[in-house]
């Protein structure tokens, strides 16, 4: 257990909106060891944005825990949380929003650095630099600028850099590659795996483009409507996946090949609403082996190969 | 593996950064700069006293001696425009300041905390809002006396829930921007968030309508004074010089137009001023 | 090509004033359609890929300068008078956008959209034109459309909206359809479904189709032409199986290696393309990829390019140094 950085149990998050409540994280699990790089991918309204803030307790969970080396995160308040923040970063999906317009890109960086207690400038100054240049940018023309004149890519840069600065050992990337470009998003999926070679960090990477997630991860969980479906390693997963969904998924994603020919989409029918889930499994209203067991049984997450676990009481691959 | 990002363009910066500043917002700069100068610098002026009262000359022509002529009781009229001046601009700026101090402060407040907070900020402003505003002036003055002071804190006070919507609906635009959750990802606290991040942004919309505000209290002001309820007298504003100025309409219309076209102008320059400076509010997002 | 193609995009070229000088937005564009075929066109922002689009629809914004000829079922669009295009728009040529929610109009019901388009441009009667609605929306995949025909757009999904979209798009018969990135905005088993819509109807009514997205894995398997766009012209343009197999461009091969592929290994760096996509205001000089091109010589930053065939007609590159024999 002491090579897993970051564990979270049970974790529930939900929301009120006028009135109705919608169930966006309904009791996950999973660790992720010191080194690794956890892919979490889902499509839109699975609940894996809200899951990453609530580990980093932007979003606190109803119940469950978050234990970050061991310490539970979500028990923490106040300045205890605060300094608990210097180790556990975030990098968000649309890079020129997650920087103040007003503020010039030295400032920025440097916040961290000042709300942490570093009170020379000089050092500020100097840590600032080093980290611009480690993402590939030249401080000398980027500190007294203002974002709107970079553009998505570089303002990426820049949000990871400030994400880098105080040395973190983890980094949750919510989508950090979505909105950029497509010639782009190599560049700062490049960065992202030097970032993480060179300052030895600990990556959670949510996406929902699964091509995407695939390259950058060791292991992948798959999540659906709050719930995960599948966690195994990256390769294994998309060679065999067990999981129907994960199944789904995999065949949907456009090949850029032609002899390919895209297969018929299998599932139909939209993912239900995350105010009223479905009972039991939650695709199974979706899923082309849904039985009776599946709408009264919630499946539990279950090995299925050496390291694979899936949610399923008719997974593609047996129960070992 | 990393790949290095060459050079960042000179381009940027410097072509877009200027936004036409046209010729009426400069005159607006200069008049304004003009009135602030005179009325600040009235004593050492060389004017006569305006209250000095010369009952041979009253409502005088312009003349050498009297420039802008004399009013009805023979004070020199370019002297009370100035120093009219001075009580128009003093309330006109003073109680907007009061605005945008604790308007500003609790819309910002209501706007990134919400909840309770944000409601009853929100109920006490709507309160305020209610009430016709001149009766509130009538109810203080009649209770407290007529004074600069009191005239200046009543139309402060009244200012407040305006100030407090503009601040508001720009924090609430701004706080669920990923920028302000990346400060609390940074372990800032509340305060910091609010002084370095949402502040820097709420500052310049709300300047722009505190310059909007300081000409409707000019203008609230003189109506105040034009009923009598303003500055007691001796002491002059532009609003009670066109007041006396009524009773003369027929014989010597410029004691009542002369003070107007002041007044006029001053709330113009303001309003010009501060709708540039509103359509200067917007960062520029980026590229076309 | 056999045929006169249905759209011919003639050296078209759309000039945008701006504060900072002139953008030229799209450079000399010449493409065409068949009735029946796709065309898809890839590019990246910047490209300029839905200024052509609205310079097809002629629906440029006022400050837009447009040279060149669309010509449309035989008849140039430019020059036809402004009711005559609006009758042709919508009916004969329609369009999808990216975002359903702003294309739609969030305080007409679903059921007043699609009822007032049958009765503009079919003139049909309102209890036709309801029937007819019902039945479109069910061609598309929309469960329960009675119900539908009363509901507002912010009440259904991203993905029911964008079928909504086209079945409004595809209610008057178009010949031509334009879906100017339908899915980008979609999750991906939701995008799956959307194209294997259009694909479904663009058979069964012999439609052409255009579709431009910045994703070259949707063209792959659902386009029989496509055209790559880069800093406003085109780049290669080549039956959909040559491009993929024979491309000739750098700047086709870069975006293809730079796209993550789901076979490949875990941590397998990529080819990333350096710098950024070129910004419109500040042409280059020469070819405007070659400040990015690993090929890049002398003469491709003096000279600009032109589209030029190579052994089969069919594919067109605008490259010195073209890519030799295919993957």
């Amino acid at each position: 257990m002491s090579a897993s950085l970051l564990s979270v149990e049970n974790l529930v998050v939900e929301y009120a909106v006028g009135g109705k409540t919608i169930h966006a994280v309904s009791g996950v699990s999973f660790e992720v060891a010191r080194g690794e790089t956890l892919g979490l991918v889902g499509e839109s309204g699975c609940g894996k944005s809200t899951l990453g803030r609530a580990v980093l307790q932007l979003r606190r969970p109803v119940s469950g825990h978050v234990m970050f080396d061991g310490e539970d995160l979500t028990a923490m308040q106040g300045d205890a949380l605060r300094r608990m923040r210097r180790r556990v970063q975030l990098i968000f999906q649309d890079p020129i929003a997650s920087l103040n317009p007003r503020r010039r890109i030295g400032d920025i960086i440097a916040e961290p650095l000042v709300i942490a207690g570093v009170k020379d400038p000089g050092k500020r100054q100097q840590l600032v630099c080093e980290v611009l240049s480690a993402v590939g940018l030249d401080p000398a023309l980027v500190i007294g600028r203002l974002p709107h004149e970079f553009s998505g890519g570089q303002c990426q840069r820049i949000c990871i850099a400030r994400a880098l600065v105080l040395k973190p050992e983890f980094i949750v990337c919510d989508e950090p590659v979505s909105a950029l470009d497509v010639s782009i998003r190599a560049q700062i999926l490049n960065l992202l795996e030097a970032m993480k070679a060179r300052f030895g960090l600990t990556l959670l990477f949510i996406a929902h483009d699964l091509a995407v997630v695939k390259a950058v991860s060791d292991r992948v969980a798959v999540m659906y409507l709050g719930r995960l479906c599948e966690v195994g390693p990256s390769e294994q997963l998309f060679v065999r996946p067990a999981h129907p969904y994960t199944a789904l998924l995999i065949e949907a994603i456009p090949v850029p090949d032609p002899d390919v020919r895209p297969a018929e989409s299998v599932a139909a029918g939209e993912p239900p609403s995350p105010m009223a889930p479905p009972s039991g499994c939650r695709f199974r209203t979706r899923c082309p082996r849904a039985d009776n067991r599946c709408s009264d049984e919630v499946p539990e997450l279950r090995a299925v190969a050496p390291g694979q676990f899936a949610a399923c009481h008719h997974p593609l691959i047996p129960s070992a | 593996m990393a790949t290095l990002e060459l050079v960042l363009e000179e381009e940027v910066a410097v072509g877009s950064r200027r936004r036409r500043l046209g010729p009426l917002f400069w005159a607006a700069i200069a008049w304004m700069t003009f009135v602030f100068a005179v009325a600040l610098m009235a004593e050492f002026l060389p004017l006569p006293d305006p209250t000095e009262m010369d009952m041979l000359e009253r409502r005088a022509p312009f003349s050498a001696l009297h420039w802008l002529g004399t009013d009805g009781l023979g004070r020199d009229e370019l002297a009370r425009l100035i120093f009219g001046a001075r009580i128009s601009l003093t309330v006109g700026l003073c109680a907007p300041i009061i605005g945008i101090t604790i308007g500003g402060a609790l819309g910002m407040l209501a706007g990134y905390f919400r909840g309770r907070f944000e409601t009853l900020v929100v109920g006490s402003m709507d309160v305020l809002l209610a009430f016709p505003p001149l009766i509130l002036a009538l109810a203080v003055t009649a209770y407290l006396g007529q004074s600069l002071l009191n005239l200046t804190c009543i139309l402060g006070v009244l200012g407040i829930p305006a100030f407090m919507r503009v601040a508001r609906a720009a924090t609430l635009m701004l706080a669920r921007r990923e920028f302000v959750i990346a400060a609390q990802a940074l372990g800032a606290t509340h305060a910091r968030i609010l002084l370095r991040e949402l502040l820097p942004n709420v500052f310049l919309p709300l300047l722009a309508f505190f310059l909007l505000g300081v000409a409707v209290t000019i203008v609230v002001e003189g109506s105040l004074s034009f009923l009598g309820l303003g500055v007691p007298p001796p002491a002059s504003s532009w609003g009670s010089m066109i007041g006396e100025g009524r009773e003369s309409l027929e014989i010597a219309p410029r004691l009542a137009f002369l003070p107007a076209i002041a007044m006029f102008l001053t709330v113009l320059a303001f309003n010009l001023v501060g709708d540039t400076l509103r359509a200067f509010t917007d960062p520029r997002q980026g590229a076309l | 090509m056999t045929g006169q193609a249905l759209l011919s995009v003639e050296q078209v070229a759309v000039d945008l004033p701006t504060p900072r000088g002139n953008l030229r937005a799209v450079d000399r564009v010449d493409l065409g359609v068949g009735a029946g075929r796709t065309l898809g066109i890839v590019g990246e922002s910047g490209s300029g890929k839905t200024m052509l689009s609205r310079a097809i629809l002629q629906l440029l914004p006022k400050k837009a300068r447009l040279s060149g000829r669309v010509m449309f079922d035989g008849q140039d669009l430019g020059r036809l008078d402004p009711e005559r295009l609006r009758q042709l728009r919508g009916r004969s040529l329609a369009v999808v956008f990216q975002d359903p929610m702003t294309s739609l109009n969030p305080v007409l019901t679903i059921g007043t959209q699609l009822i007032e388009t049958l009765q503009e441009h079919l003139e049909l009667d309102a209890l036709a034109a309801k029937k007819r609605s019902v039945e479109l929306l069910a061609a598309v995949g929309i469960p329960a459309p009675e119900q539908r025909l009363r509901q507002y757009p912010h009440q259904l999904s991203g993905g029911m909206r964008q079928r909504v979209a086209i079945a409004i798009a595809l209610s008057c018969e178009p010949k031509l359809l334009i879906a100017d990135e339908p899915t980008t905005a979609l999750d991906v088993t939701i995008q799956a479904q959307i194209l294997d819509l259009l694909a479904r109807e663009q058979r069964r009514r012999h439609m052409a189709m255009i579709l431009i997205t910045h994703d070259l894995g949707v063209v792959a398997g659902r386009t029989d032409e496509v055209a790559v766009m880069y800093a406003g012209r085109v780049v290669e343009r080549a039956p959909t199986r040559a491009l993929f197999k024979k491309m000739r461009m750098p700047y086709t091969e870069a975006l293809l290696a730079a796209l993550p592929k789901i076979d490949a290994a875990p941590h397998t760096p990529l080819p990333a393309i350096s710098g950024r996509p070129p910004d419109p205001t500040r042409p280059v000089q020469g070819c405007s990829f070659s400040p990015r091109c690993r090929y890049a010589v002398d003469q491709c930053q003096r000279e600009k390019p032109l589209l030029s065939a190579a052994e089969s007609p069919d594919h067109q590159f605008a490259c010195f140094h073209p890519i030799e024999a295919g993957v």
